[in-house]
């Protein structure tokens, strides 16, 4: 409870930092975005399990919304966004099949070198997918409104924050939930698991048909947003952001993705400002410090202190 | 009345140590069987083989007149046939509580995405089992920090309450103190005979053996050397000498003290 | 097709399947050993490849030849491979407690710190010092013309490499003492093995041999950014087809996928990144542990 209570508090602060500080507010609702992609690979990592790959469903989602707002002008916005969750989970589903039945290190590669492919197949077919320059997507209604760019921009971080705040209340139902004490078992003794009737490899599944989503969520947010898909979302680097939120947030608490997003997406931001060569430095010389100081990211230390 | 567990020539090696010497086996429904022999004879690789962790050379395994030789874990303890370990498997970073209660969860079918999953099993029931195994006190705790005579217990009651038609227990008094030995079978087989399991436990205390088993067999070197009436297999000869030990007797002064069969580190 | 191209792709292949042998092997060494997955032993091969084009280029202002070629590849190796493995391994000295992929995250971290120090010290424009493979001509085989260097060269030194290692991990002390450690680190420590220093060993000899690829490569390949990420994925695809900790595995996976590689570069041009996960793939999907992993040891 009171985890949902921190997460309220949070998103409250980011949609009225928004409206004080207009400029900031792409970098909020992409913040946001992130946020719910890290969850996705929190769900991952409550199973021990850590997938290099995952901004393959964000950048799969992102382009779904391209290719469909291109097919279909006039298309609804709120729709688009449907429509990439649909299609990034549909993935998820298919590439889970095959990816659930392995563990750590395979696990974690074989997603690696899945979104490899999609990364190289969306460059190499420069003609449908744009190459490296992407897609542009323009700006479509939003729940039946034409607007302009900034109130279009309200109205999605409006939807981004409802979003986020279902997102993390199903996700906390659901890790107290059989199926999810069931992924958490995964970590500490799948051969119990086996031997208590339970298929490890379709818990793990449902696990990463969630995480799946989840990206997918995030990248058709982020597709809207910044009105350009391009392959760099699905770069491997991007996976390894992901990642990093999730250990940064910590996964004691589902609102620990969305904080570690936010800290991530700001740090990003006067990084890439104040020294740009230095920014993957900065980046993973802070993931060595937060493994060594701080293994439980910031919701753990936060669960520890029982502020959560 | 046919067997329960039945397994014929079942063969398996390791390289050039043969665990699985052609071994024809069967347990009938209700039997109490002990399993005794030195570390090494291939006991748990027997286990292992009949609930489907490995696969044998050659050979099949009837479960309930039904062969199981492929199945799986899974599909095997769905059979109704399920095992505790000889180095318990709990979820180490679930509490005790959890640990039941995903168990009962499992044996439900409940997999609710959504529902809470104390509220998707019968907390009468879970109350019932931590009191049985006496961890009622500790419920809360984290399984991988208890220590292990509990850990056991705890690996025993997750199977046990999967309501089994055959539990198979490896060493289930290991690891505890003596006193404490017979305190652990008292319960379980008060449980066995309330649920009217079947059960082959493995165990190196003779004197446990004899009191709980109705029946015993001896493993040398994968082979099964003597099966029968405890009294028969534990007065043989060749199973006095090769697996209990030559020091045994059963009529030794010290005999109510904890006798270990040679060869257990 | 004509039999010109199959030959060309399939020197090509066992060309480059034998750099990706070497670059797999220091992969799969260290993870044999420490049962770490070293990420940032892609930007070992780069730092190697670099280091050797920095000293090539450096050298061949007073002079080219063979010589100072075969100079820079020895001084890029010896350089990066015992310097970046040396403080790899003690990062992750105070990881040691932490899950396996925990460390494989750390080795990812210090995988990105390298990314920039190579922008830093080499920029972002590619690096290619070819002079070896002029110097060392062209030989006709079966019709086509093919570089000394790359028919010779590079299967020669990994088929070197390879014996080598099994000669050192069979006949000599330190390397018994490293198949001690990998197969049971408490029994060979109650012997009397240093289980540090032997792992201080394994990351300087998987170092070494990454490094070593990147500089055998550097003359073919240009150094550019981003091909660390590459390399690690490659290798790690020929390692997890052969099986974790497999060296001749490694061996037969590092030709299997160098040659599809190649076929595809000449046949089906835009399937080349997509040939060796395919290849991983469909063996992990009938393997899961590999083609050559031998079943472990039961922990029940
Ligand atoms: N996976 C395995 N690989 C190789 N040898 C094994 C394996 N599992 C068991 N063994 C060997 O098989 C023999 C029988 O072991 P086990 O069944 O554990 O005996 P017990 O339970 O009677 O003590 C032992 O010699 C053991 O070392
Ligand atoms: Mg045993």
């Amino acid at each position: 409870m009171k985890g949902i209570i921190a997460t309220i508090i949070l998103l409250t602060g980011s949609v009225v930092t928004a409206f004080l500080l207009p400029h900031l507010k792409t970098p909020i609702i992409l913040a946001l975005s992130y946020g719910l992609a890290a969850l996705g690979i929190s769900v991952l990592m409550r199973a021990g399990q850590v997938s290099f790959g995952h901004a393959m469903y964000v950048c799969l989602a992102a382009y779904s919304v391209a290719f469909i707002a291109k097919a279909y002008p006039g298309i609804d916005g709120l729709v688009l966004i449907v429509c990439g969750v649909a299609i990034s989970t549909i993935a998820g589903a298919i590439i889970g099949i095959f990816v659930s039945k392995y563990r750590e290190i395979f696990f974690g590669m074989l997603n690696l070198a899945i979104s490899m492919v999609l990364f190289a197949v969306i460059g190499k077919y420069y003609n449908i997918t744009g190459g490296s320059d992407g897609m542009m997507i323009s700006r479509p209604s939003f729940i039946g409104f034409e607007l302009e760019r900034d109130g279009f921009e309200t109205l999605l971080l409006i939807t981004t924050t409802v979003s986020i705040l279902l997102v993390t209340y199903f996700i906390e139902r659901f890790f107290n939930s059989p199926a999810g004490k069931f992924l958490c078992a995964i970590k500490t003794n799948e051969t119990r698991l086996e031997y208590i009737g339970v298929s490890a490899r379709f818990v793990f599944w449902k696990g990463y048909v969630i995480s799946s989503s989840l990206c997918g969520l995030a990248g058709a947010i982020f597709a809207l947003v910044q009105g350009l898909v391009t392959p760099e979302m699905g770069y491997w680097l991007k996976s390894g952001e992901l990642v990093f939120i999730s250990l940064l947030g910590g996964v004691a608490h589902s609102f620990g993705a969305i904080i570690g997003a936010m800290a991530f997406e700001f740090l990003k931001m006067y990084a890439a400002i104040l020294m740009t060569d230095y920014w993957h430095m900065i980046l993973g010389s802070t993931l060595i410090l937060i493994i060594y100081f701080a293994p439980g990211g910031i919701s753990g230390w936060l669960k520890n202190k029982k502020y959560i | 009345m046919s067997d329960l567990l039945k397994t014929t020539n079942l063969n398996l090696s390791f390289g050039s140590i043969v665990v699985a010497d052609n071994i024809d086996f069967s347990l009938k429904e209700g039997e109490r069987l002990a399993v005794i022999g030195q570390n090494g004879a291939g006991k748990t690789t027997f286990i292992n083989i009949c609930t489907g962790l490995i696969r044998p050379d050659s050979g099949n395994i009837y479960f309930a007149d039904e062969d199981i030789t492929k199945k799986s874990a899974r599909a095997i303890v769905k059979m109704g046939m399920v095992r505790s370990f000889q180095l318990p498997q709990v979820y180490s970073e679930h509490t005790v509580r959890e640990c039941i209660e995903l168990s009962l969860a499992a044996r439900d079918n409940k997999t609710s995405l959504f529902k809470s999953l104390s509220s998707c099993v019968d907390q009468k029931e879970v109350y019932e089992v931590l009191t049985s195994i006496q961890l009622l006190d500790r419920s809360d705790v984290l399984a991988g920090s208890l220590p292990e005579g509990h850990k056991k217990l705890l690996d025993i009651a997750m199977a046990l309450v999967l309501r089994p038609r055959l539990l198979i227990m490896d060493e289930p008094t290991s690891g505890v103190s003596s006193q404490e030995k017979h305190e652990i079978m008292r319960i379980l087989m008060g449980v066995l005979d309330k649920y009217k399991v079947t059960s082959i436990f493995v165990e190196h205390d003779i004197d446990i053996v004899s009191q709980y088993a109705t029946r015993v067999a001896a493993w040398i070197s994968g082979a099964i050397a003597a099966d029968g009436a405890p009294d028969m297999v534990l007065n043989d000869p060749v199973i006095q000498e090769q697996v209990l030990g030559q020091s045994f007797s059963r009529t030794e002064p010290n005999m109510n003290t904890v006798k270990l069969v040679k060869g257990v580190s | 097709m004509n039999s010109g191209i199959l030959t060309l792709a399939l020197l090509d292949g066992v060309s480059y399947a034998g750099m990706l042998f070497i670059v797999s092997l220091g992969l799969t060494f260290i993870f044999g050993v420490t049962n770490i997955l070293n990420v940032a032993h892609g930007s070992l091969y780069a730092c190697g490849g670099y280091a050797t084009a920095s000293i090539g280029l450096w050298l061949m202002g007073n002079d080219g030849g063979i010589i100072n070629s075969i100079f820079s590849i020895i001084a890029g190796t010896l350089l990066v491979g015992v310097i970046v493995g040396l403080i790899l391994e003690y990062l992750l000295r105070f990881f040691e407690k932490k899950p396996p992929i925990l460390q494989l995250i750390i080795t990812f971290a210090f995988f990105m710190i390298l990314e920039d120090v190579q922008r830093l010290i080499w920029g972002t424009s590619p690096y290619f010092v070819s002079t070896i493979v002029g110097e060392m001509g062209n030989v006709e085989v079966l019709g086509v013309f093919y570089t000394n260097y790359q028919l010779i060269v590079l299967p020669g030194a990994a088929v070197i490499i390879y014996f080598i290692l099994n000669w050192f991990l069979k006949h000599s002390l330190l390397g018994k003492k490293i198949v001690a450690v990998t197969h049971n680190k408490e029994v060979a420590v109650g012997m009397g093995v240093d289980a540090k220093k032997i792992k201080k060993i394994t990351f300087i000899i998987g170092g070494l041999l990454g490094a070593f690829g990147g500089a055998l490569a550097s003359p073919t390949t240009s150094m550019v950014p981003g091909i660390s990420a590459d390399i690690i994925v490659l290798s790690f695809a020929v390692v997890a087809t052969a099986g974790l900790g497999q060296v001749t595995g490694a061996l037969i996976a590092a030709l299997i996928i160098g040659i599809f590689r190649s076929l595809s570069i000449y046949l089906y041009p835009e399937l080349e990144v997509v040939i060796p996960y395919v290849i991983m793939g469909t063996v992990l999907l009938f393997k899961p542990q590999g083609l050559f992993t031998v079943e472990k040891a039961r922990r029940i």
